[in-house]
């Protein structure tokens, strides 16, 4: 026994009971841990692995070749990042203006105004992908609206195309961005503003120049969610679609269904999911994690 | 019109100025909020066309949804679809809360290296592109011959309830003082018995909240149901789906008016327990 040991007759017994305490620390979150390892670490793994073997059961680029190839394949990549970048662009142009008239007001009026963010964030997607199924027909309210009120004279098609998709997916995705901006702008400090009036500066100046470089980060987060989110988006544009639009997540889907080419699926899949993390490593570096989870 | 005058920013900006943002934000908010409802009309109509608004009105498509097997050609499933649905988001509540709700205490208290590890797998499921995770469920549950089983539904829309209990009760014991814990062990009790007496009553109403929106997420899952439901176990959101694919049936919409009561019910139930914690601190 060392002289040290001696002076703190405790040390050792009490350095065994918090490694005690770390490790049921540590065992607390065990069954979580066992939960993802088997449904998602295992099952995306295997995934990964299929997407390296051939047809004929041999490991090969087969998959990833044919997929860069194809014509079909590139045509639905570059419609997933269309869809998914004017989505993103048309949430961060309505979002902004909003989360910011909800910052400006007190909390009482603000907390009601979330209300409205609220609603559709809890309503189930399927519910408003077919209302706005309902609304965007042929026959339905949009179409008889603009012609009686003279606007047009035939019924226009906004959906099964391009439009209803990213119509239902805006409305979708929209309060996705406004709860981490919202969240930003609030916690902005508003004398920096007063400060910044009292020093001369015009009001446009003072939200451009102040403001708005302090709600970036929120701004990222929120672009950041929506546009990952969209790149793996199935439902509606699979609803709203009318088939004219595909994007990944649905080539992957009919690639099981239809094809049972799961070599096919897993290599798509892959691809979604590295693209998917490299914007999601960018985003940490950028935003912490926090704010990442904070929906 | 001198309220038009109201100074509305720190910035000194008169209302008549930002009238535009007014008008802008409450027609924003004005259709986030009304698309959704106009189901509610539609599913009272009598018309099997979707005309709005109805000309006619009755409760058929209501009919239809509870007393399908009346209805000689028609779907008779959506009874049994929205027993599965039920069930599978009741247990789905009893496996995500409390993995979820360990997993918050455990990464809590450890060290922030741990947790740093730890954090972006466990909200991994949250990450990881849904449609993904679906068929490598899907491929895994084939091998044990969990496909079209409840089982199978509970631990897949558990995965992604669990991340959401995770970071609400995370964010719960994030603002709450350890060190009461601490005080009760020192004076005997266990550190069960601490966490039973002392911390749960205080995160109780987090809890609640945490599994209201594990059942709302089960609930309206679709992806997952969609390749691991099957057979006889098929769900609600599933069923919906499938129908819409193929046409428009306005049974939907009465389907719709009742999951948009639900969820809204719910929200409300997860806001007023939210306004009750906010009060207490």
């Amino acid at each position: 026994m060392t002289i040290a040991e001696m002076e703190k007759p405790n040390e050792r017994g009490l350095q065994k009971v918090a490694a005690n305490e770390r490790l049921t620390f540590f065992g607390l979150t065990l069954p979580y841990l066992l939960m993802v390892t088997a449904l998602i670490v295992i099952p995306v793994g295997w995934l990964f692995y299929l997407s390296f073997i051939g047809r004929d059961g041999s490991l090969s680029f087969e998959n990833y070749e044919r997929m860069m190839k194809s014509k079909a394949y590139i045509r639905i990549f570059l419609t997933t990042f269309k869809i998914s970048i004017l989505t993103t662009i048309i949430c961060a142009a309505i979002g902004y203006p909003l989360a910011y008239f909800m910052s400006q007001l007190s909390r009482k009026w603000a907390n009601i105004c979330m209300i409205g963010v609220l609603i559709p964030f809890w309503t189930s997607l399927l519910v408003r992908t077919y209302a706005w199924l309902v609304l965007l027909q042929k026959k339905g309210l949009l179409n008889n609206m603009a012609i009686e009120m003279g606007l047009i004279s035939e019924p226009i098609k906004i959906v099964h195309n391009t439009t209803g998709t990213l119509i239902g997916m805006v409305h979708i995705m929209l309060p996705f961005l406004i709860l981490p901006l919202y969240a930003n702008m609030r916690a902005i400090d508003k004398d920096t503003l007063k400060a910044a009036s009292s020093l001369g500066a015009t009001p446009t100046r003072a939200f451009w120049t102040v403001f708005f470089p302090l709600s970036l980060p929120g701004l990222l987060a929120g672009l950041l969610i929506v546009f990952v989110l969209c790149l793996g988006f199935y439902v509606t544009p699979a609803i709203l679609g009318g088939g004219r639009v595909i994007m990944a997540a649905m080539k992957i889907s009919s690639n099981i269904e239809l094809y049972f080419s799961w070599g096919a699926a897993s290599a798509l899949g892959v691809v979604l999911l590295v693209v998917t993390g490299i914007i999601l490593f960018i985003a940490s570096k950028l935003v912490s994690m926090d704010q990442l989870g904070n929906r | 019109m001198s309220f038009l005058n109201k100074n509305v920013s720190e910035t000194q900006i008169r209302l008549k100025d930002r009238l535009w943002l007014y008008i802008f934000s409450y027609l924003i908010l004005f259709l986030l909020i009304v698309p959704s409802l106009v189901v509610i009309p539609m599913s009272f109509s009598a018309s099997q066309y979707l005309e709005f608004p109805p000309k006619e009105w009755s409760l058929r498509w209501y009919e239809n949804y509870f007393f399908a097997w009346k209805v000689e050609n028609g779907f008779n499933d959506w009874m049994q679809a929205t027993w599965t649905s039920l069930k599978v988001a009741i247990l789905t509540i009893f496996v995500a809360t409390p993995i979820g709700t360990m997993a918050a205490y455990g990464l809590v208290n450890s060290n922030s290296r741990l947790g740093k590890i730890l954090f972006p797998i466990f909200i991994s499921p949250m990450m990881v592109p849904i449609i993904l995770v679906a068929i490598g469920l899907f491929y895994f549950f084939v091998q044990f011959k969990l496909v079209g089983s409840i089982i199978g539904l509970v631990l897949g829309h558990s995965l992604v309830a669990m991340p959401l209990v995770l970071i609400i009760v995370f964010s719960a014991l994030k603002n709450y003082d350890m060190n009461q814990e601490k005080v009760a062990r020192s004076l005997g009790a266990t550190r069960f018995r601490a966490f039973r007496e002392i911390t749960l009553p205080q995160i109780k109403f987090s809890i609640i909240s945490a599994s209201l929106i594990a059942f709302l997420t089960s609930f309206d899952e679709i992806i997952i149901s969609l390749f691991v439901a099957g057979g006889d176990n098929s769900t609600i959101t599933r069923s919906m789906f499938l129908a819409l694919r193929d046409q428009i049936d306005p049974t939907i919409a009465a389907i719709s008016t009742i999951l948009i009561v639900i969820s809204s019910g719910l929200l409300i139930i997860i806001q007023l327990i939210g306004n009750k914690e906010n009060k207490k601190d």
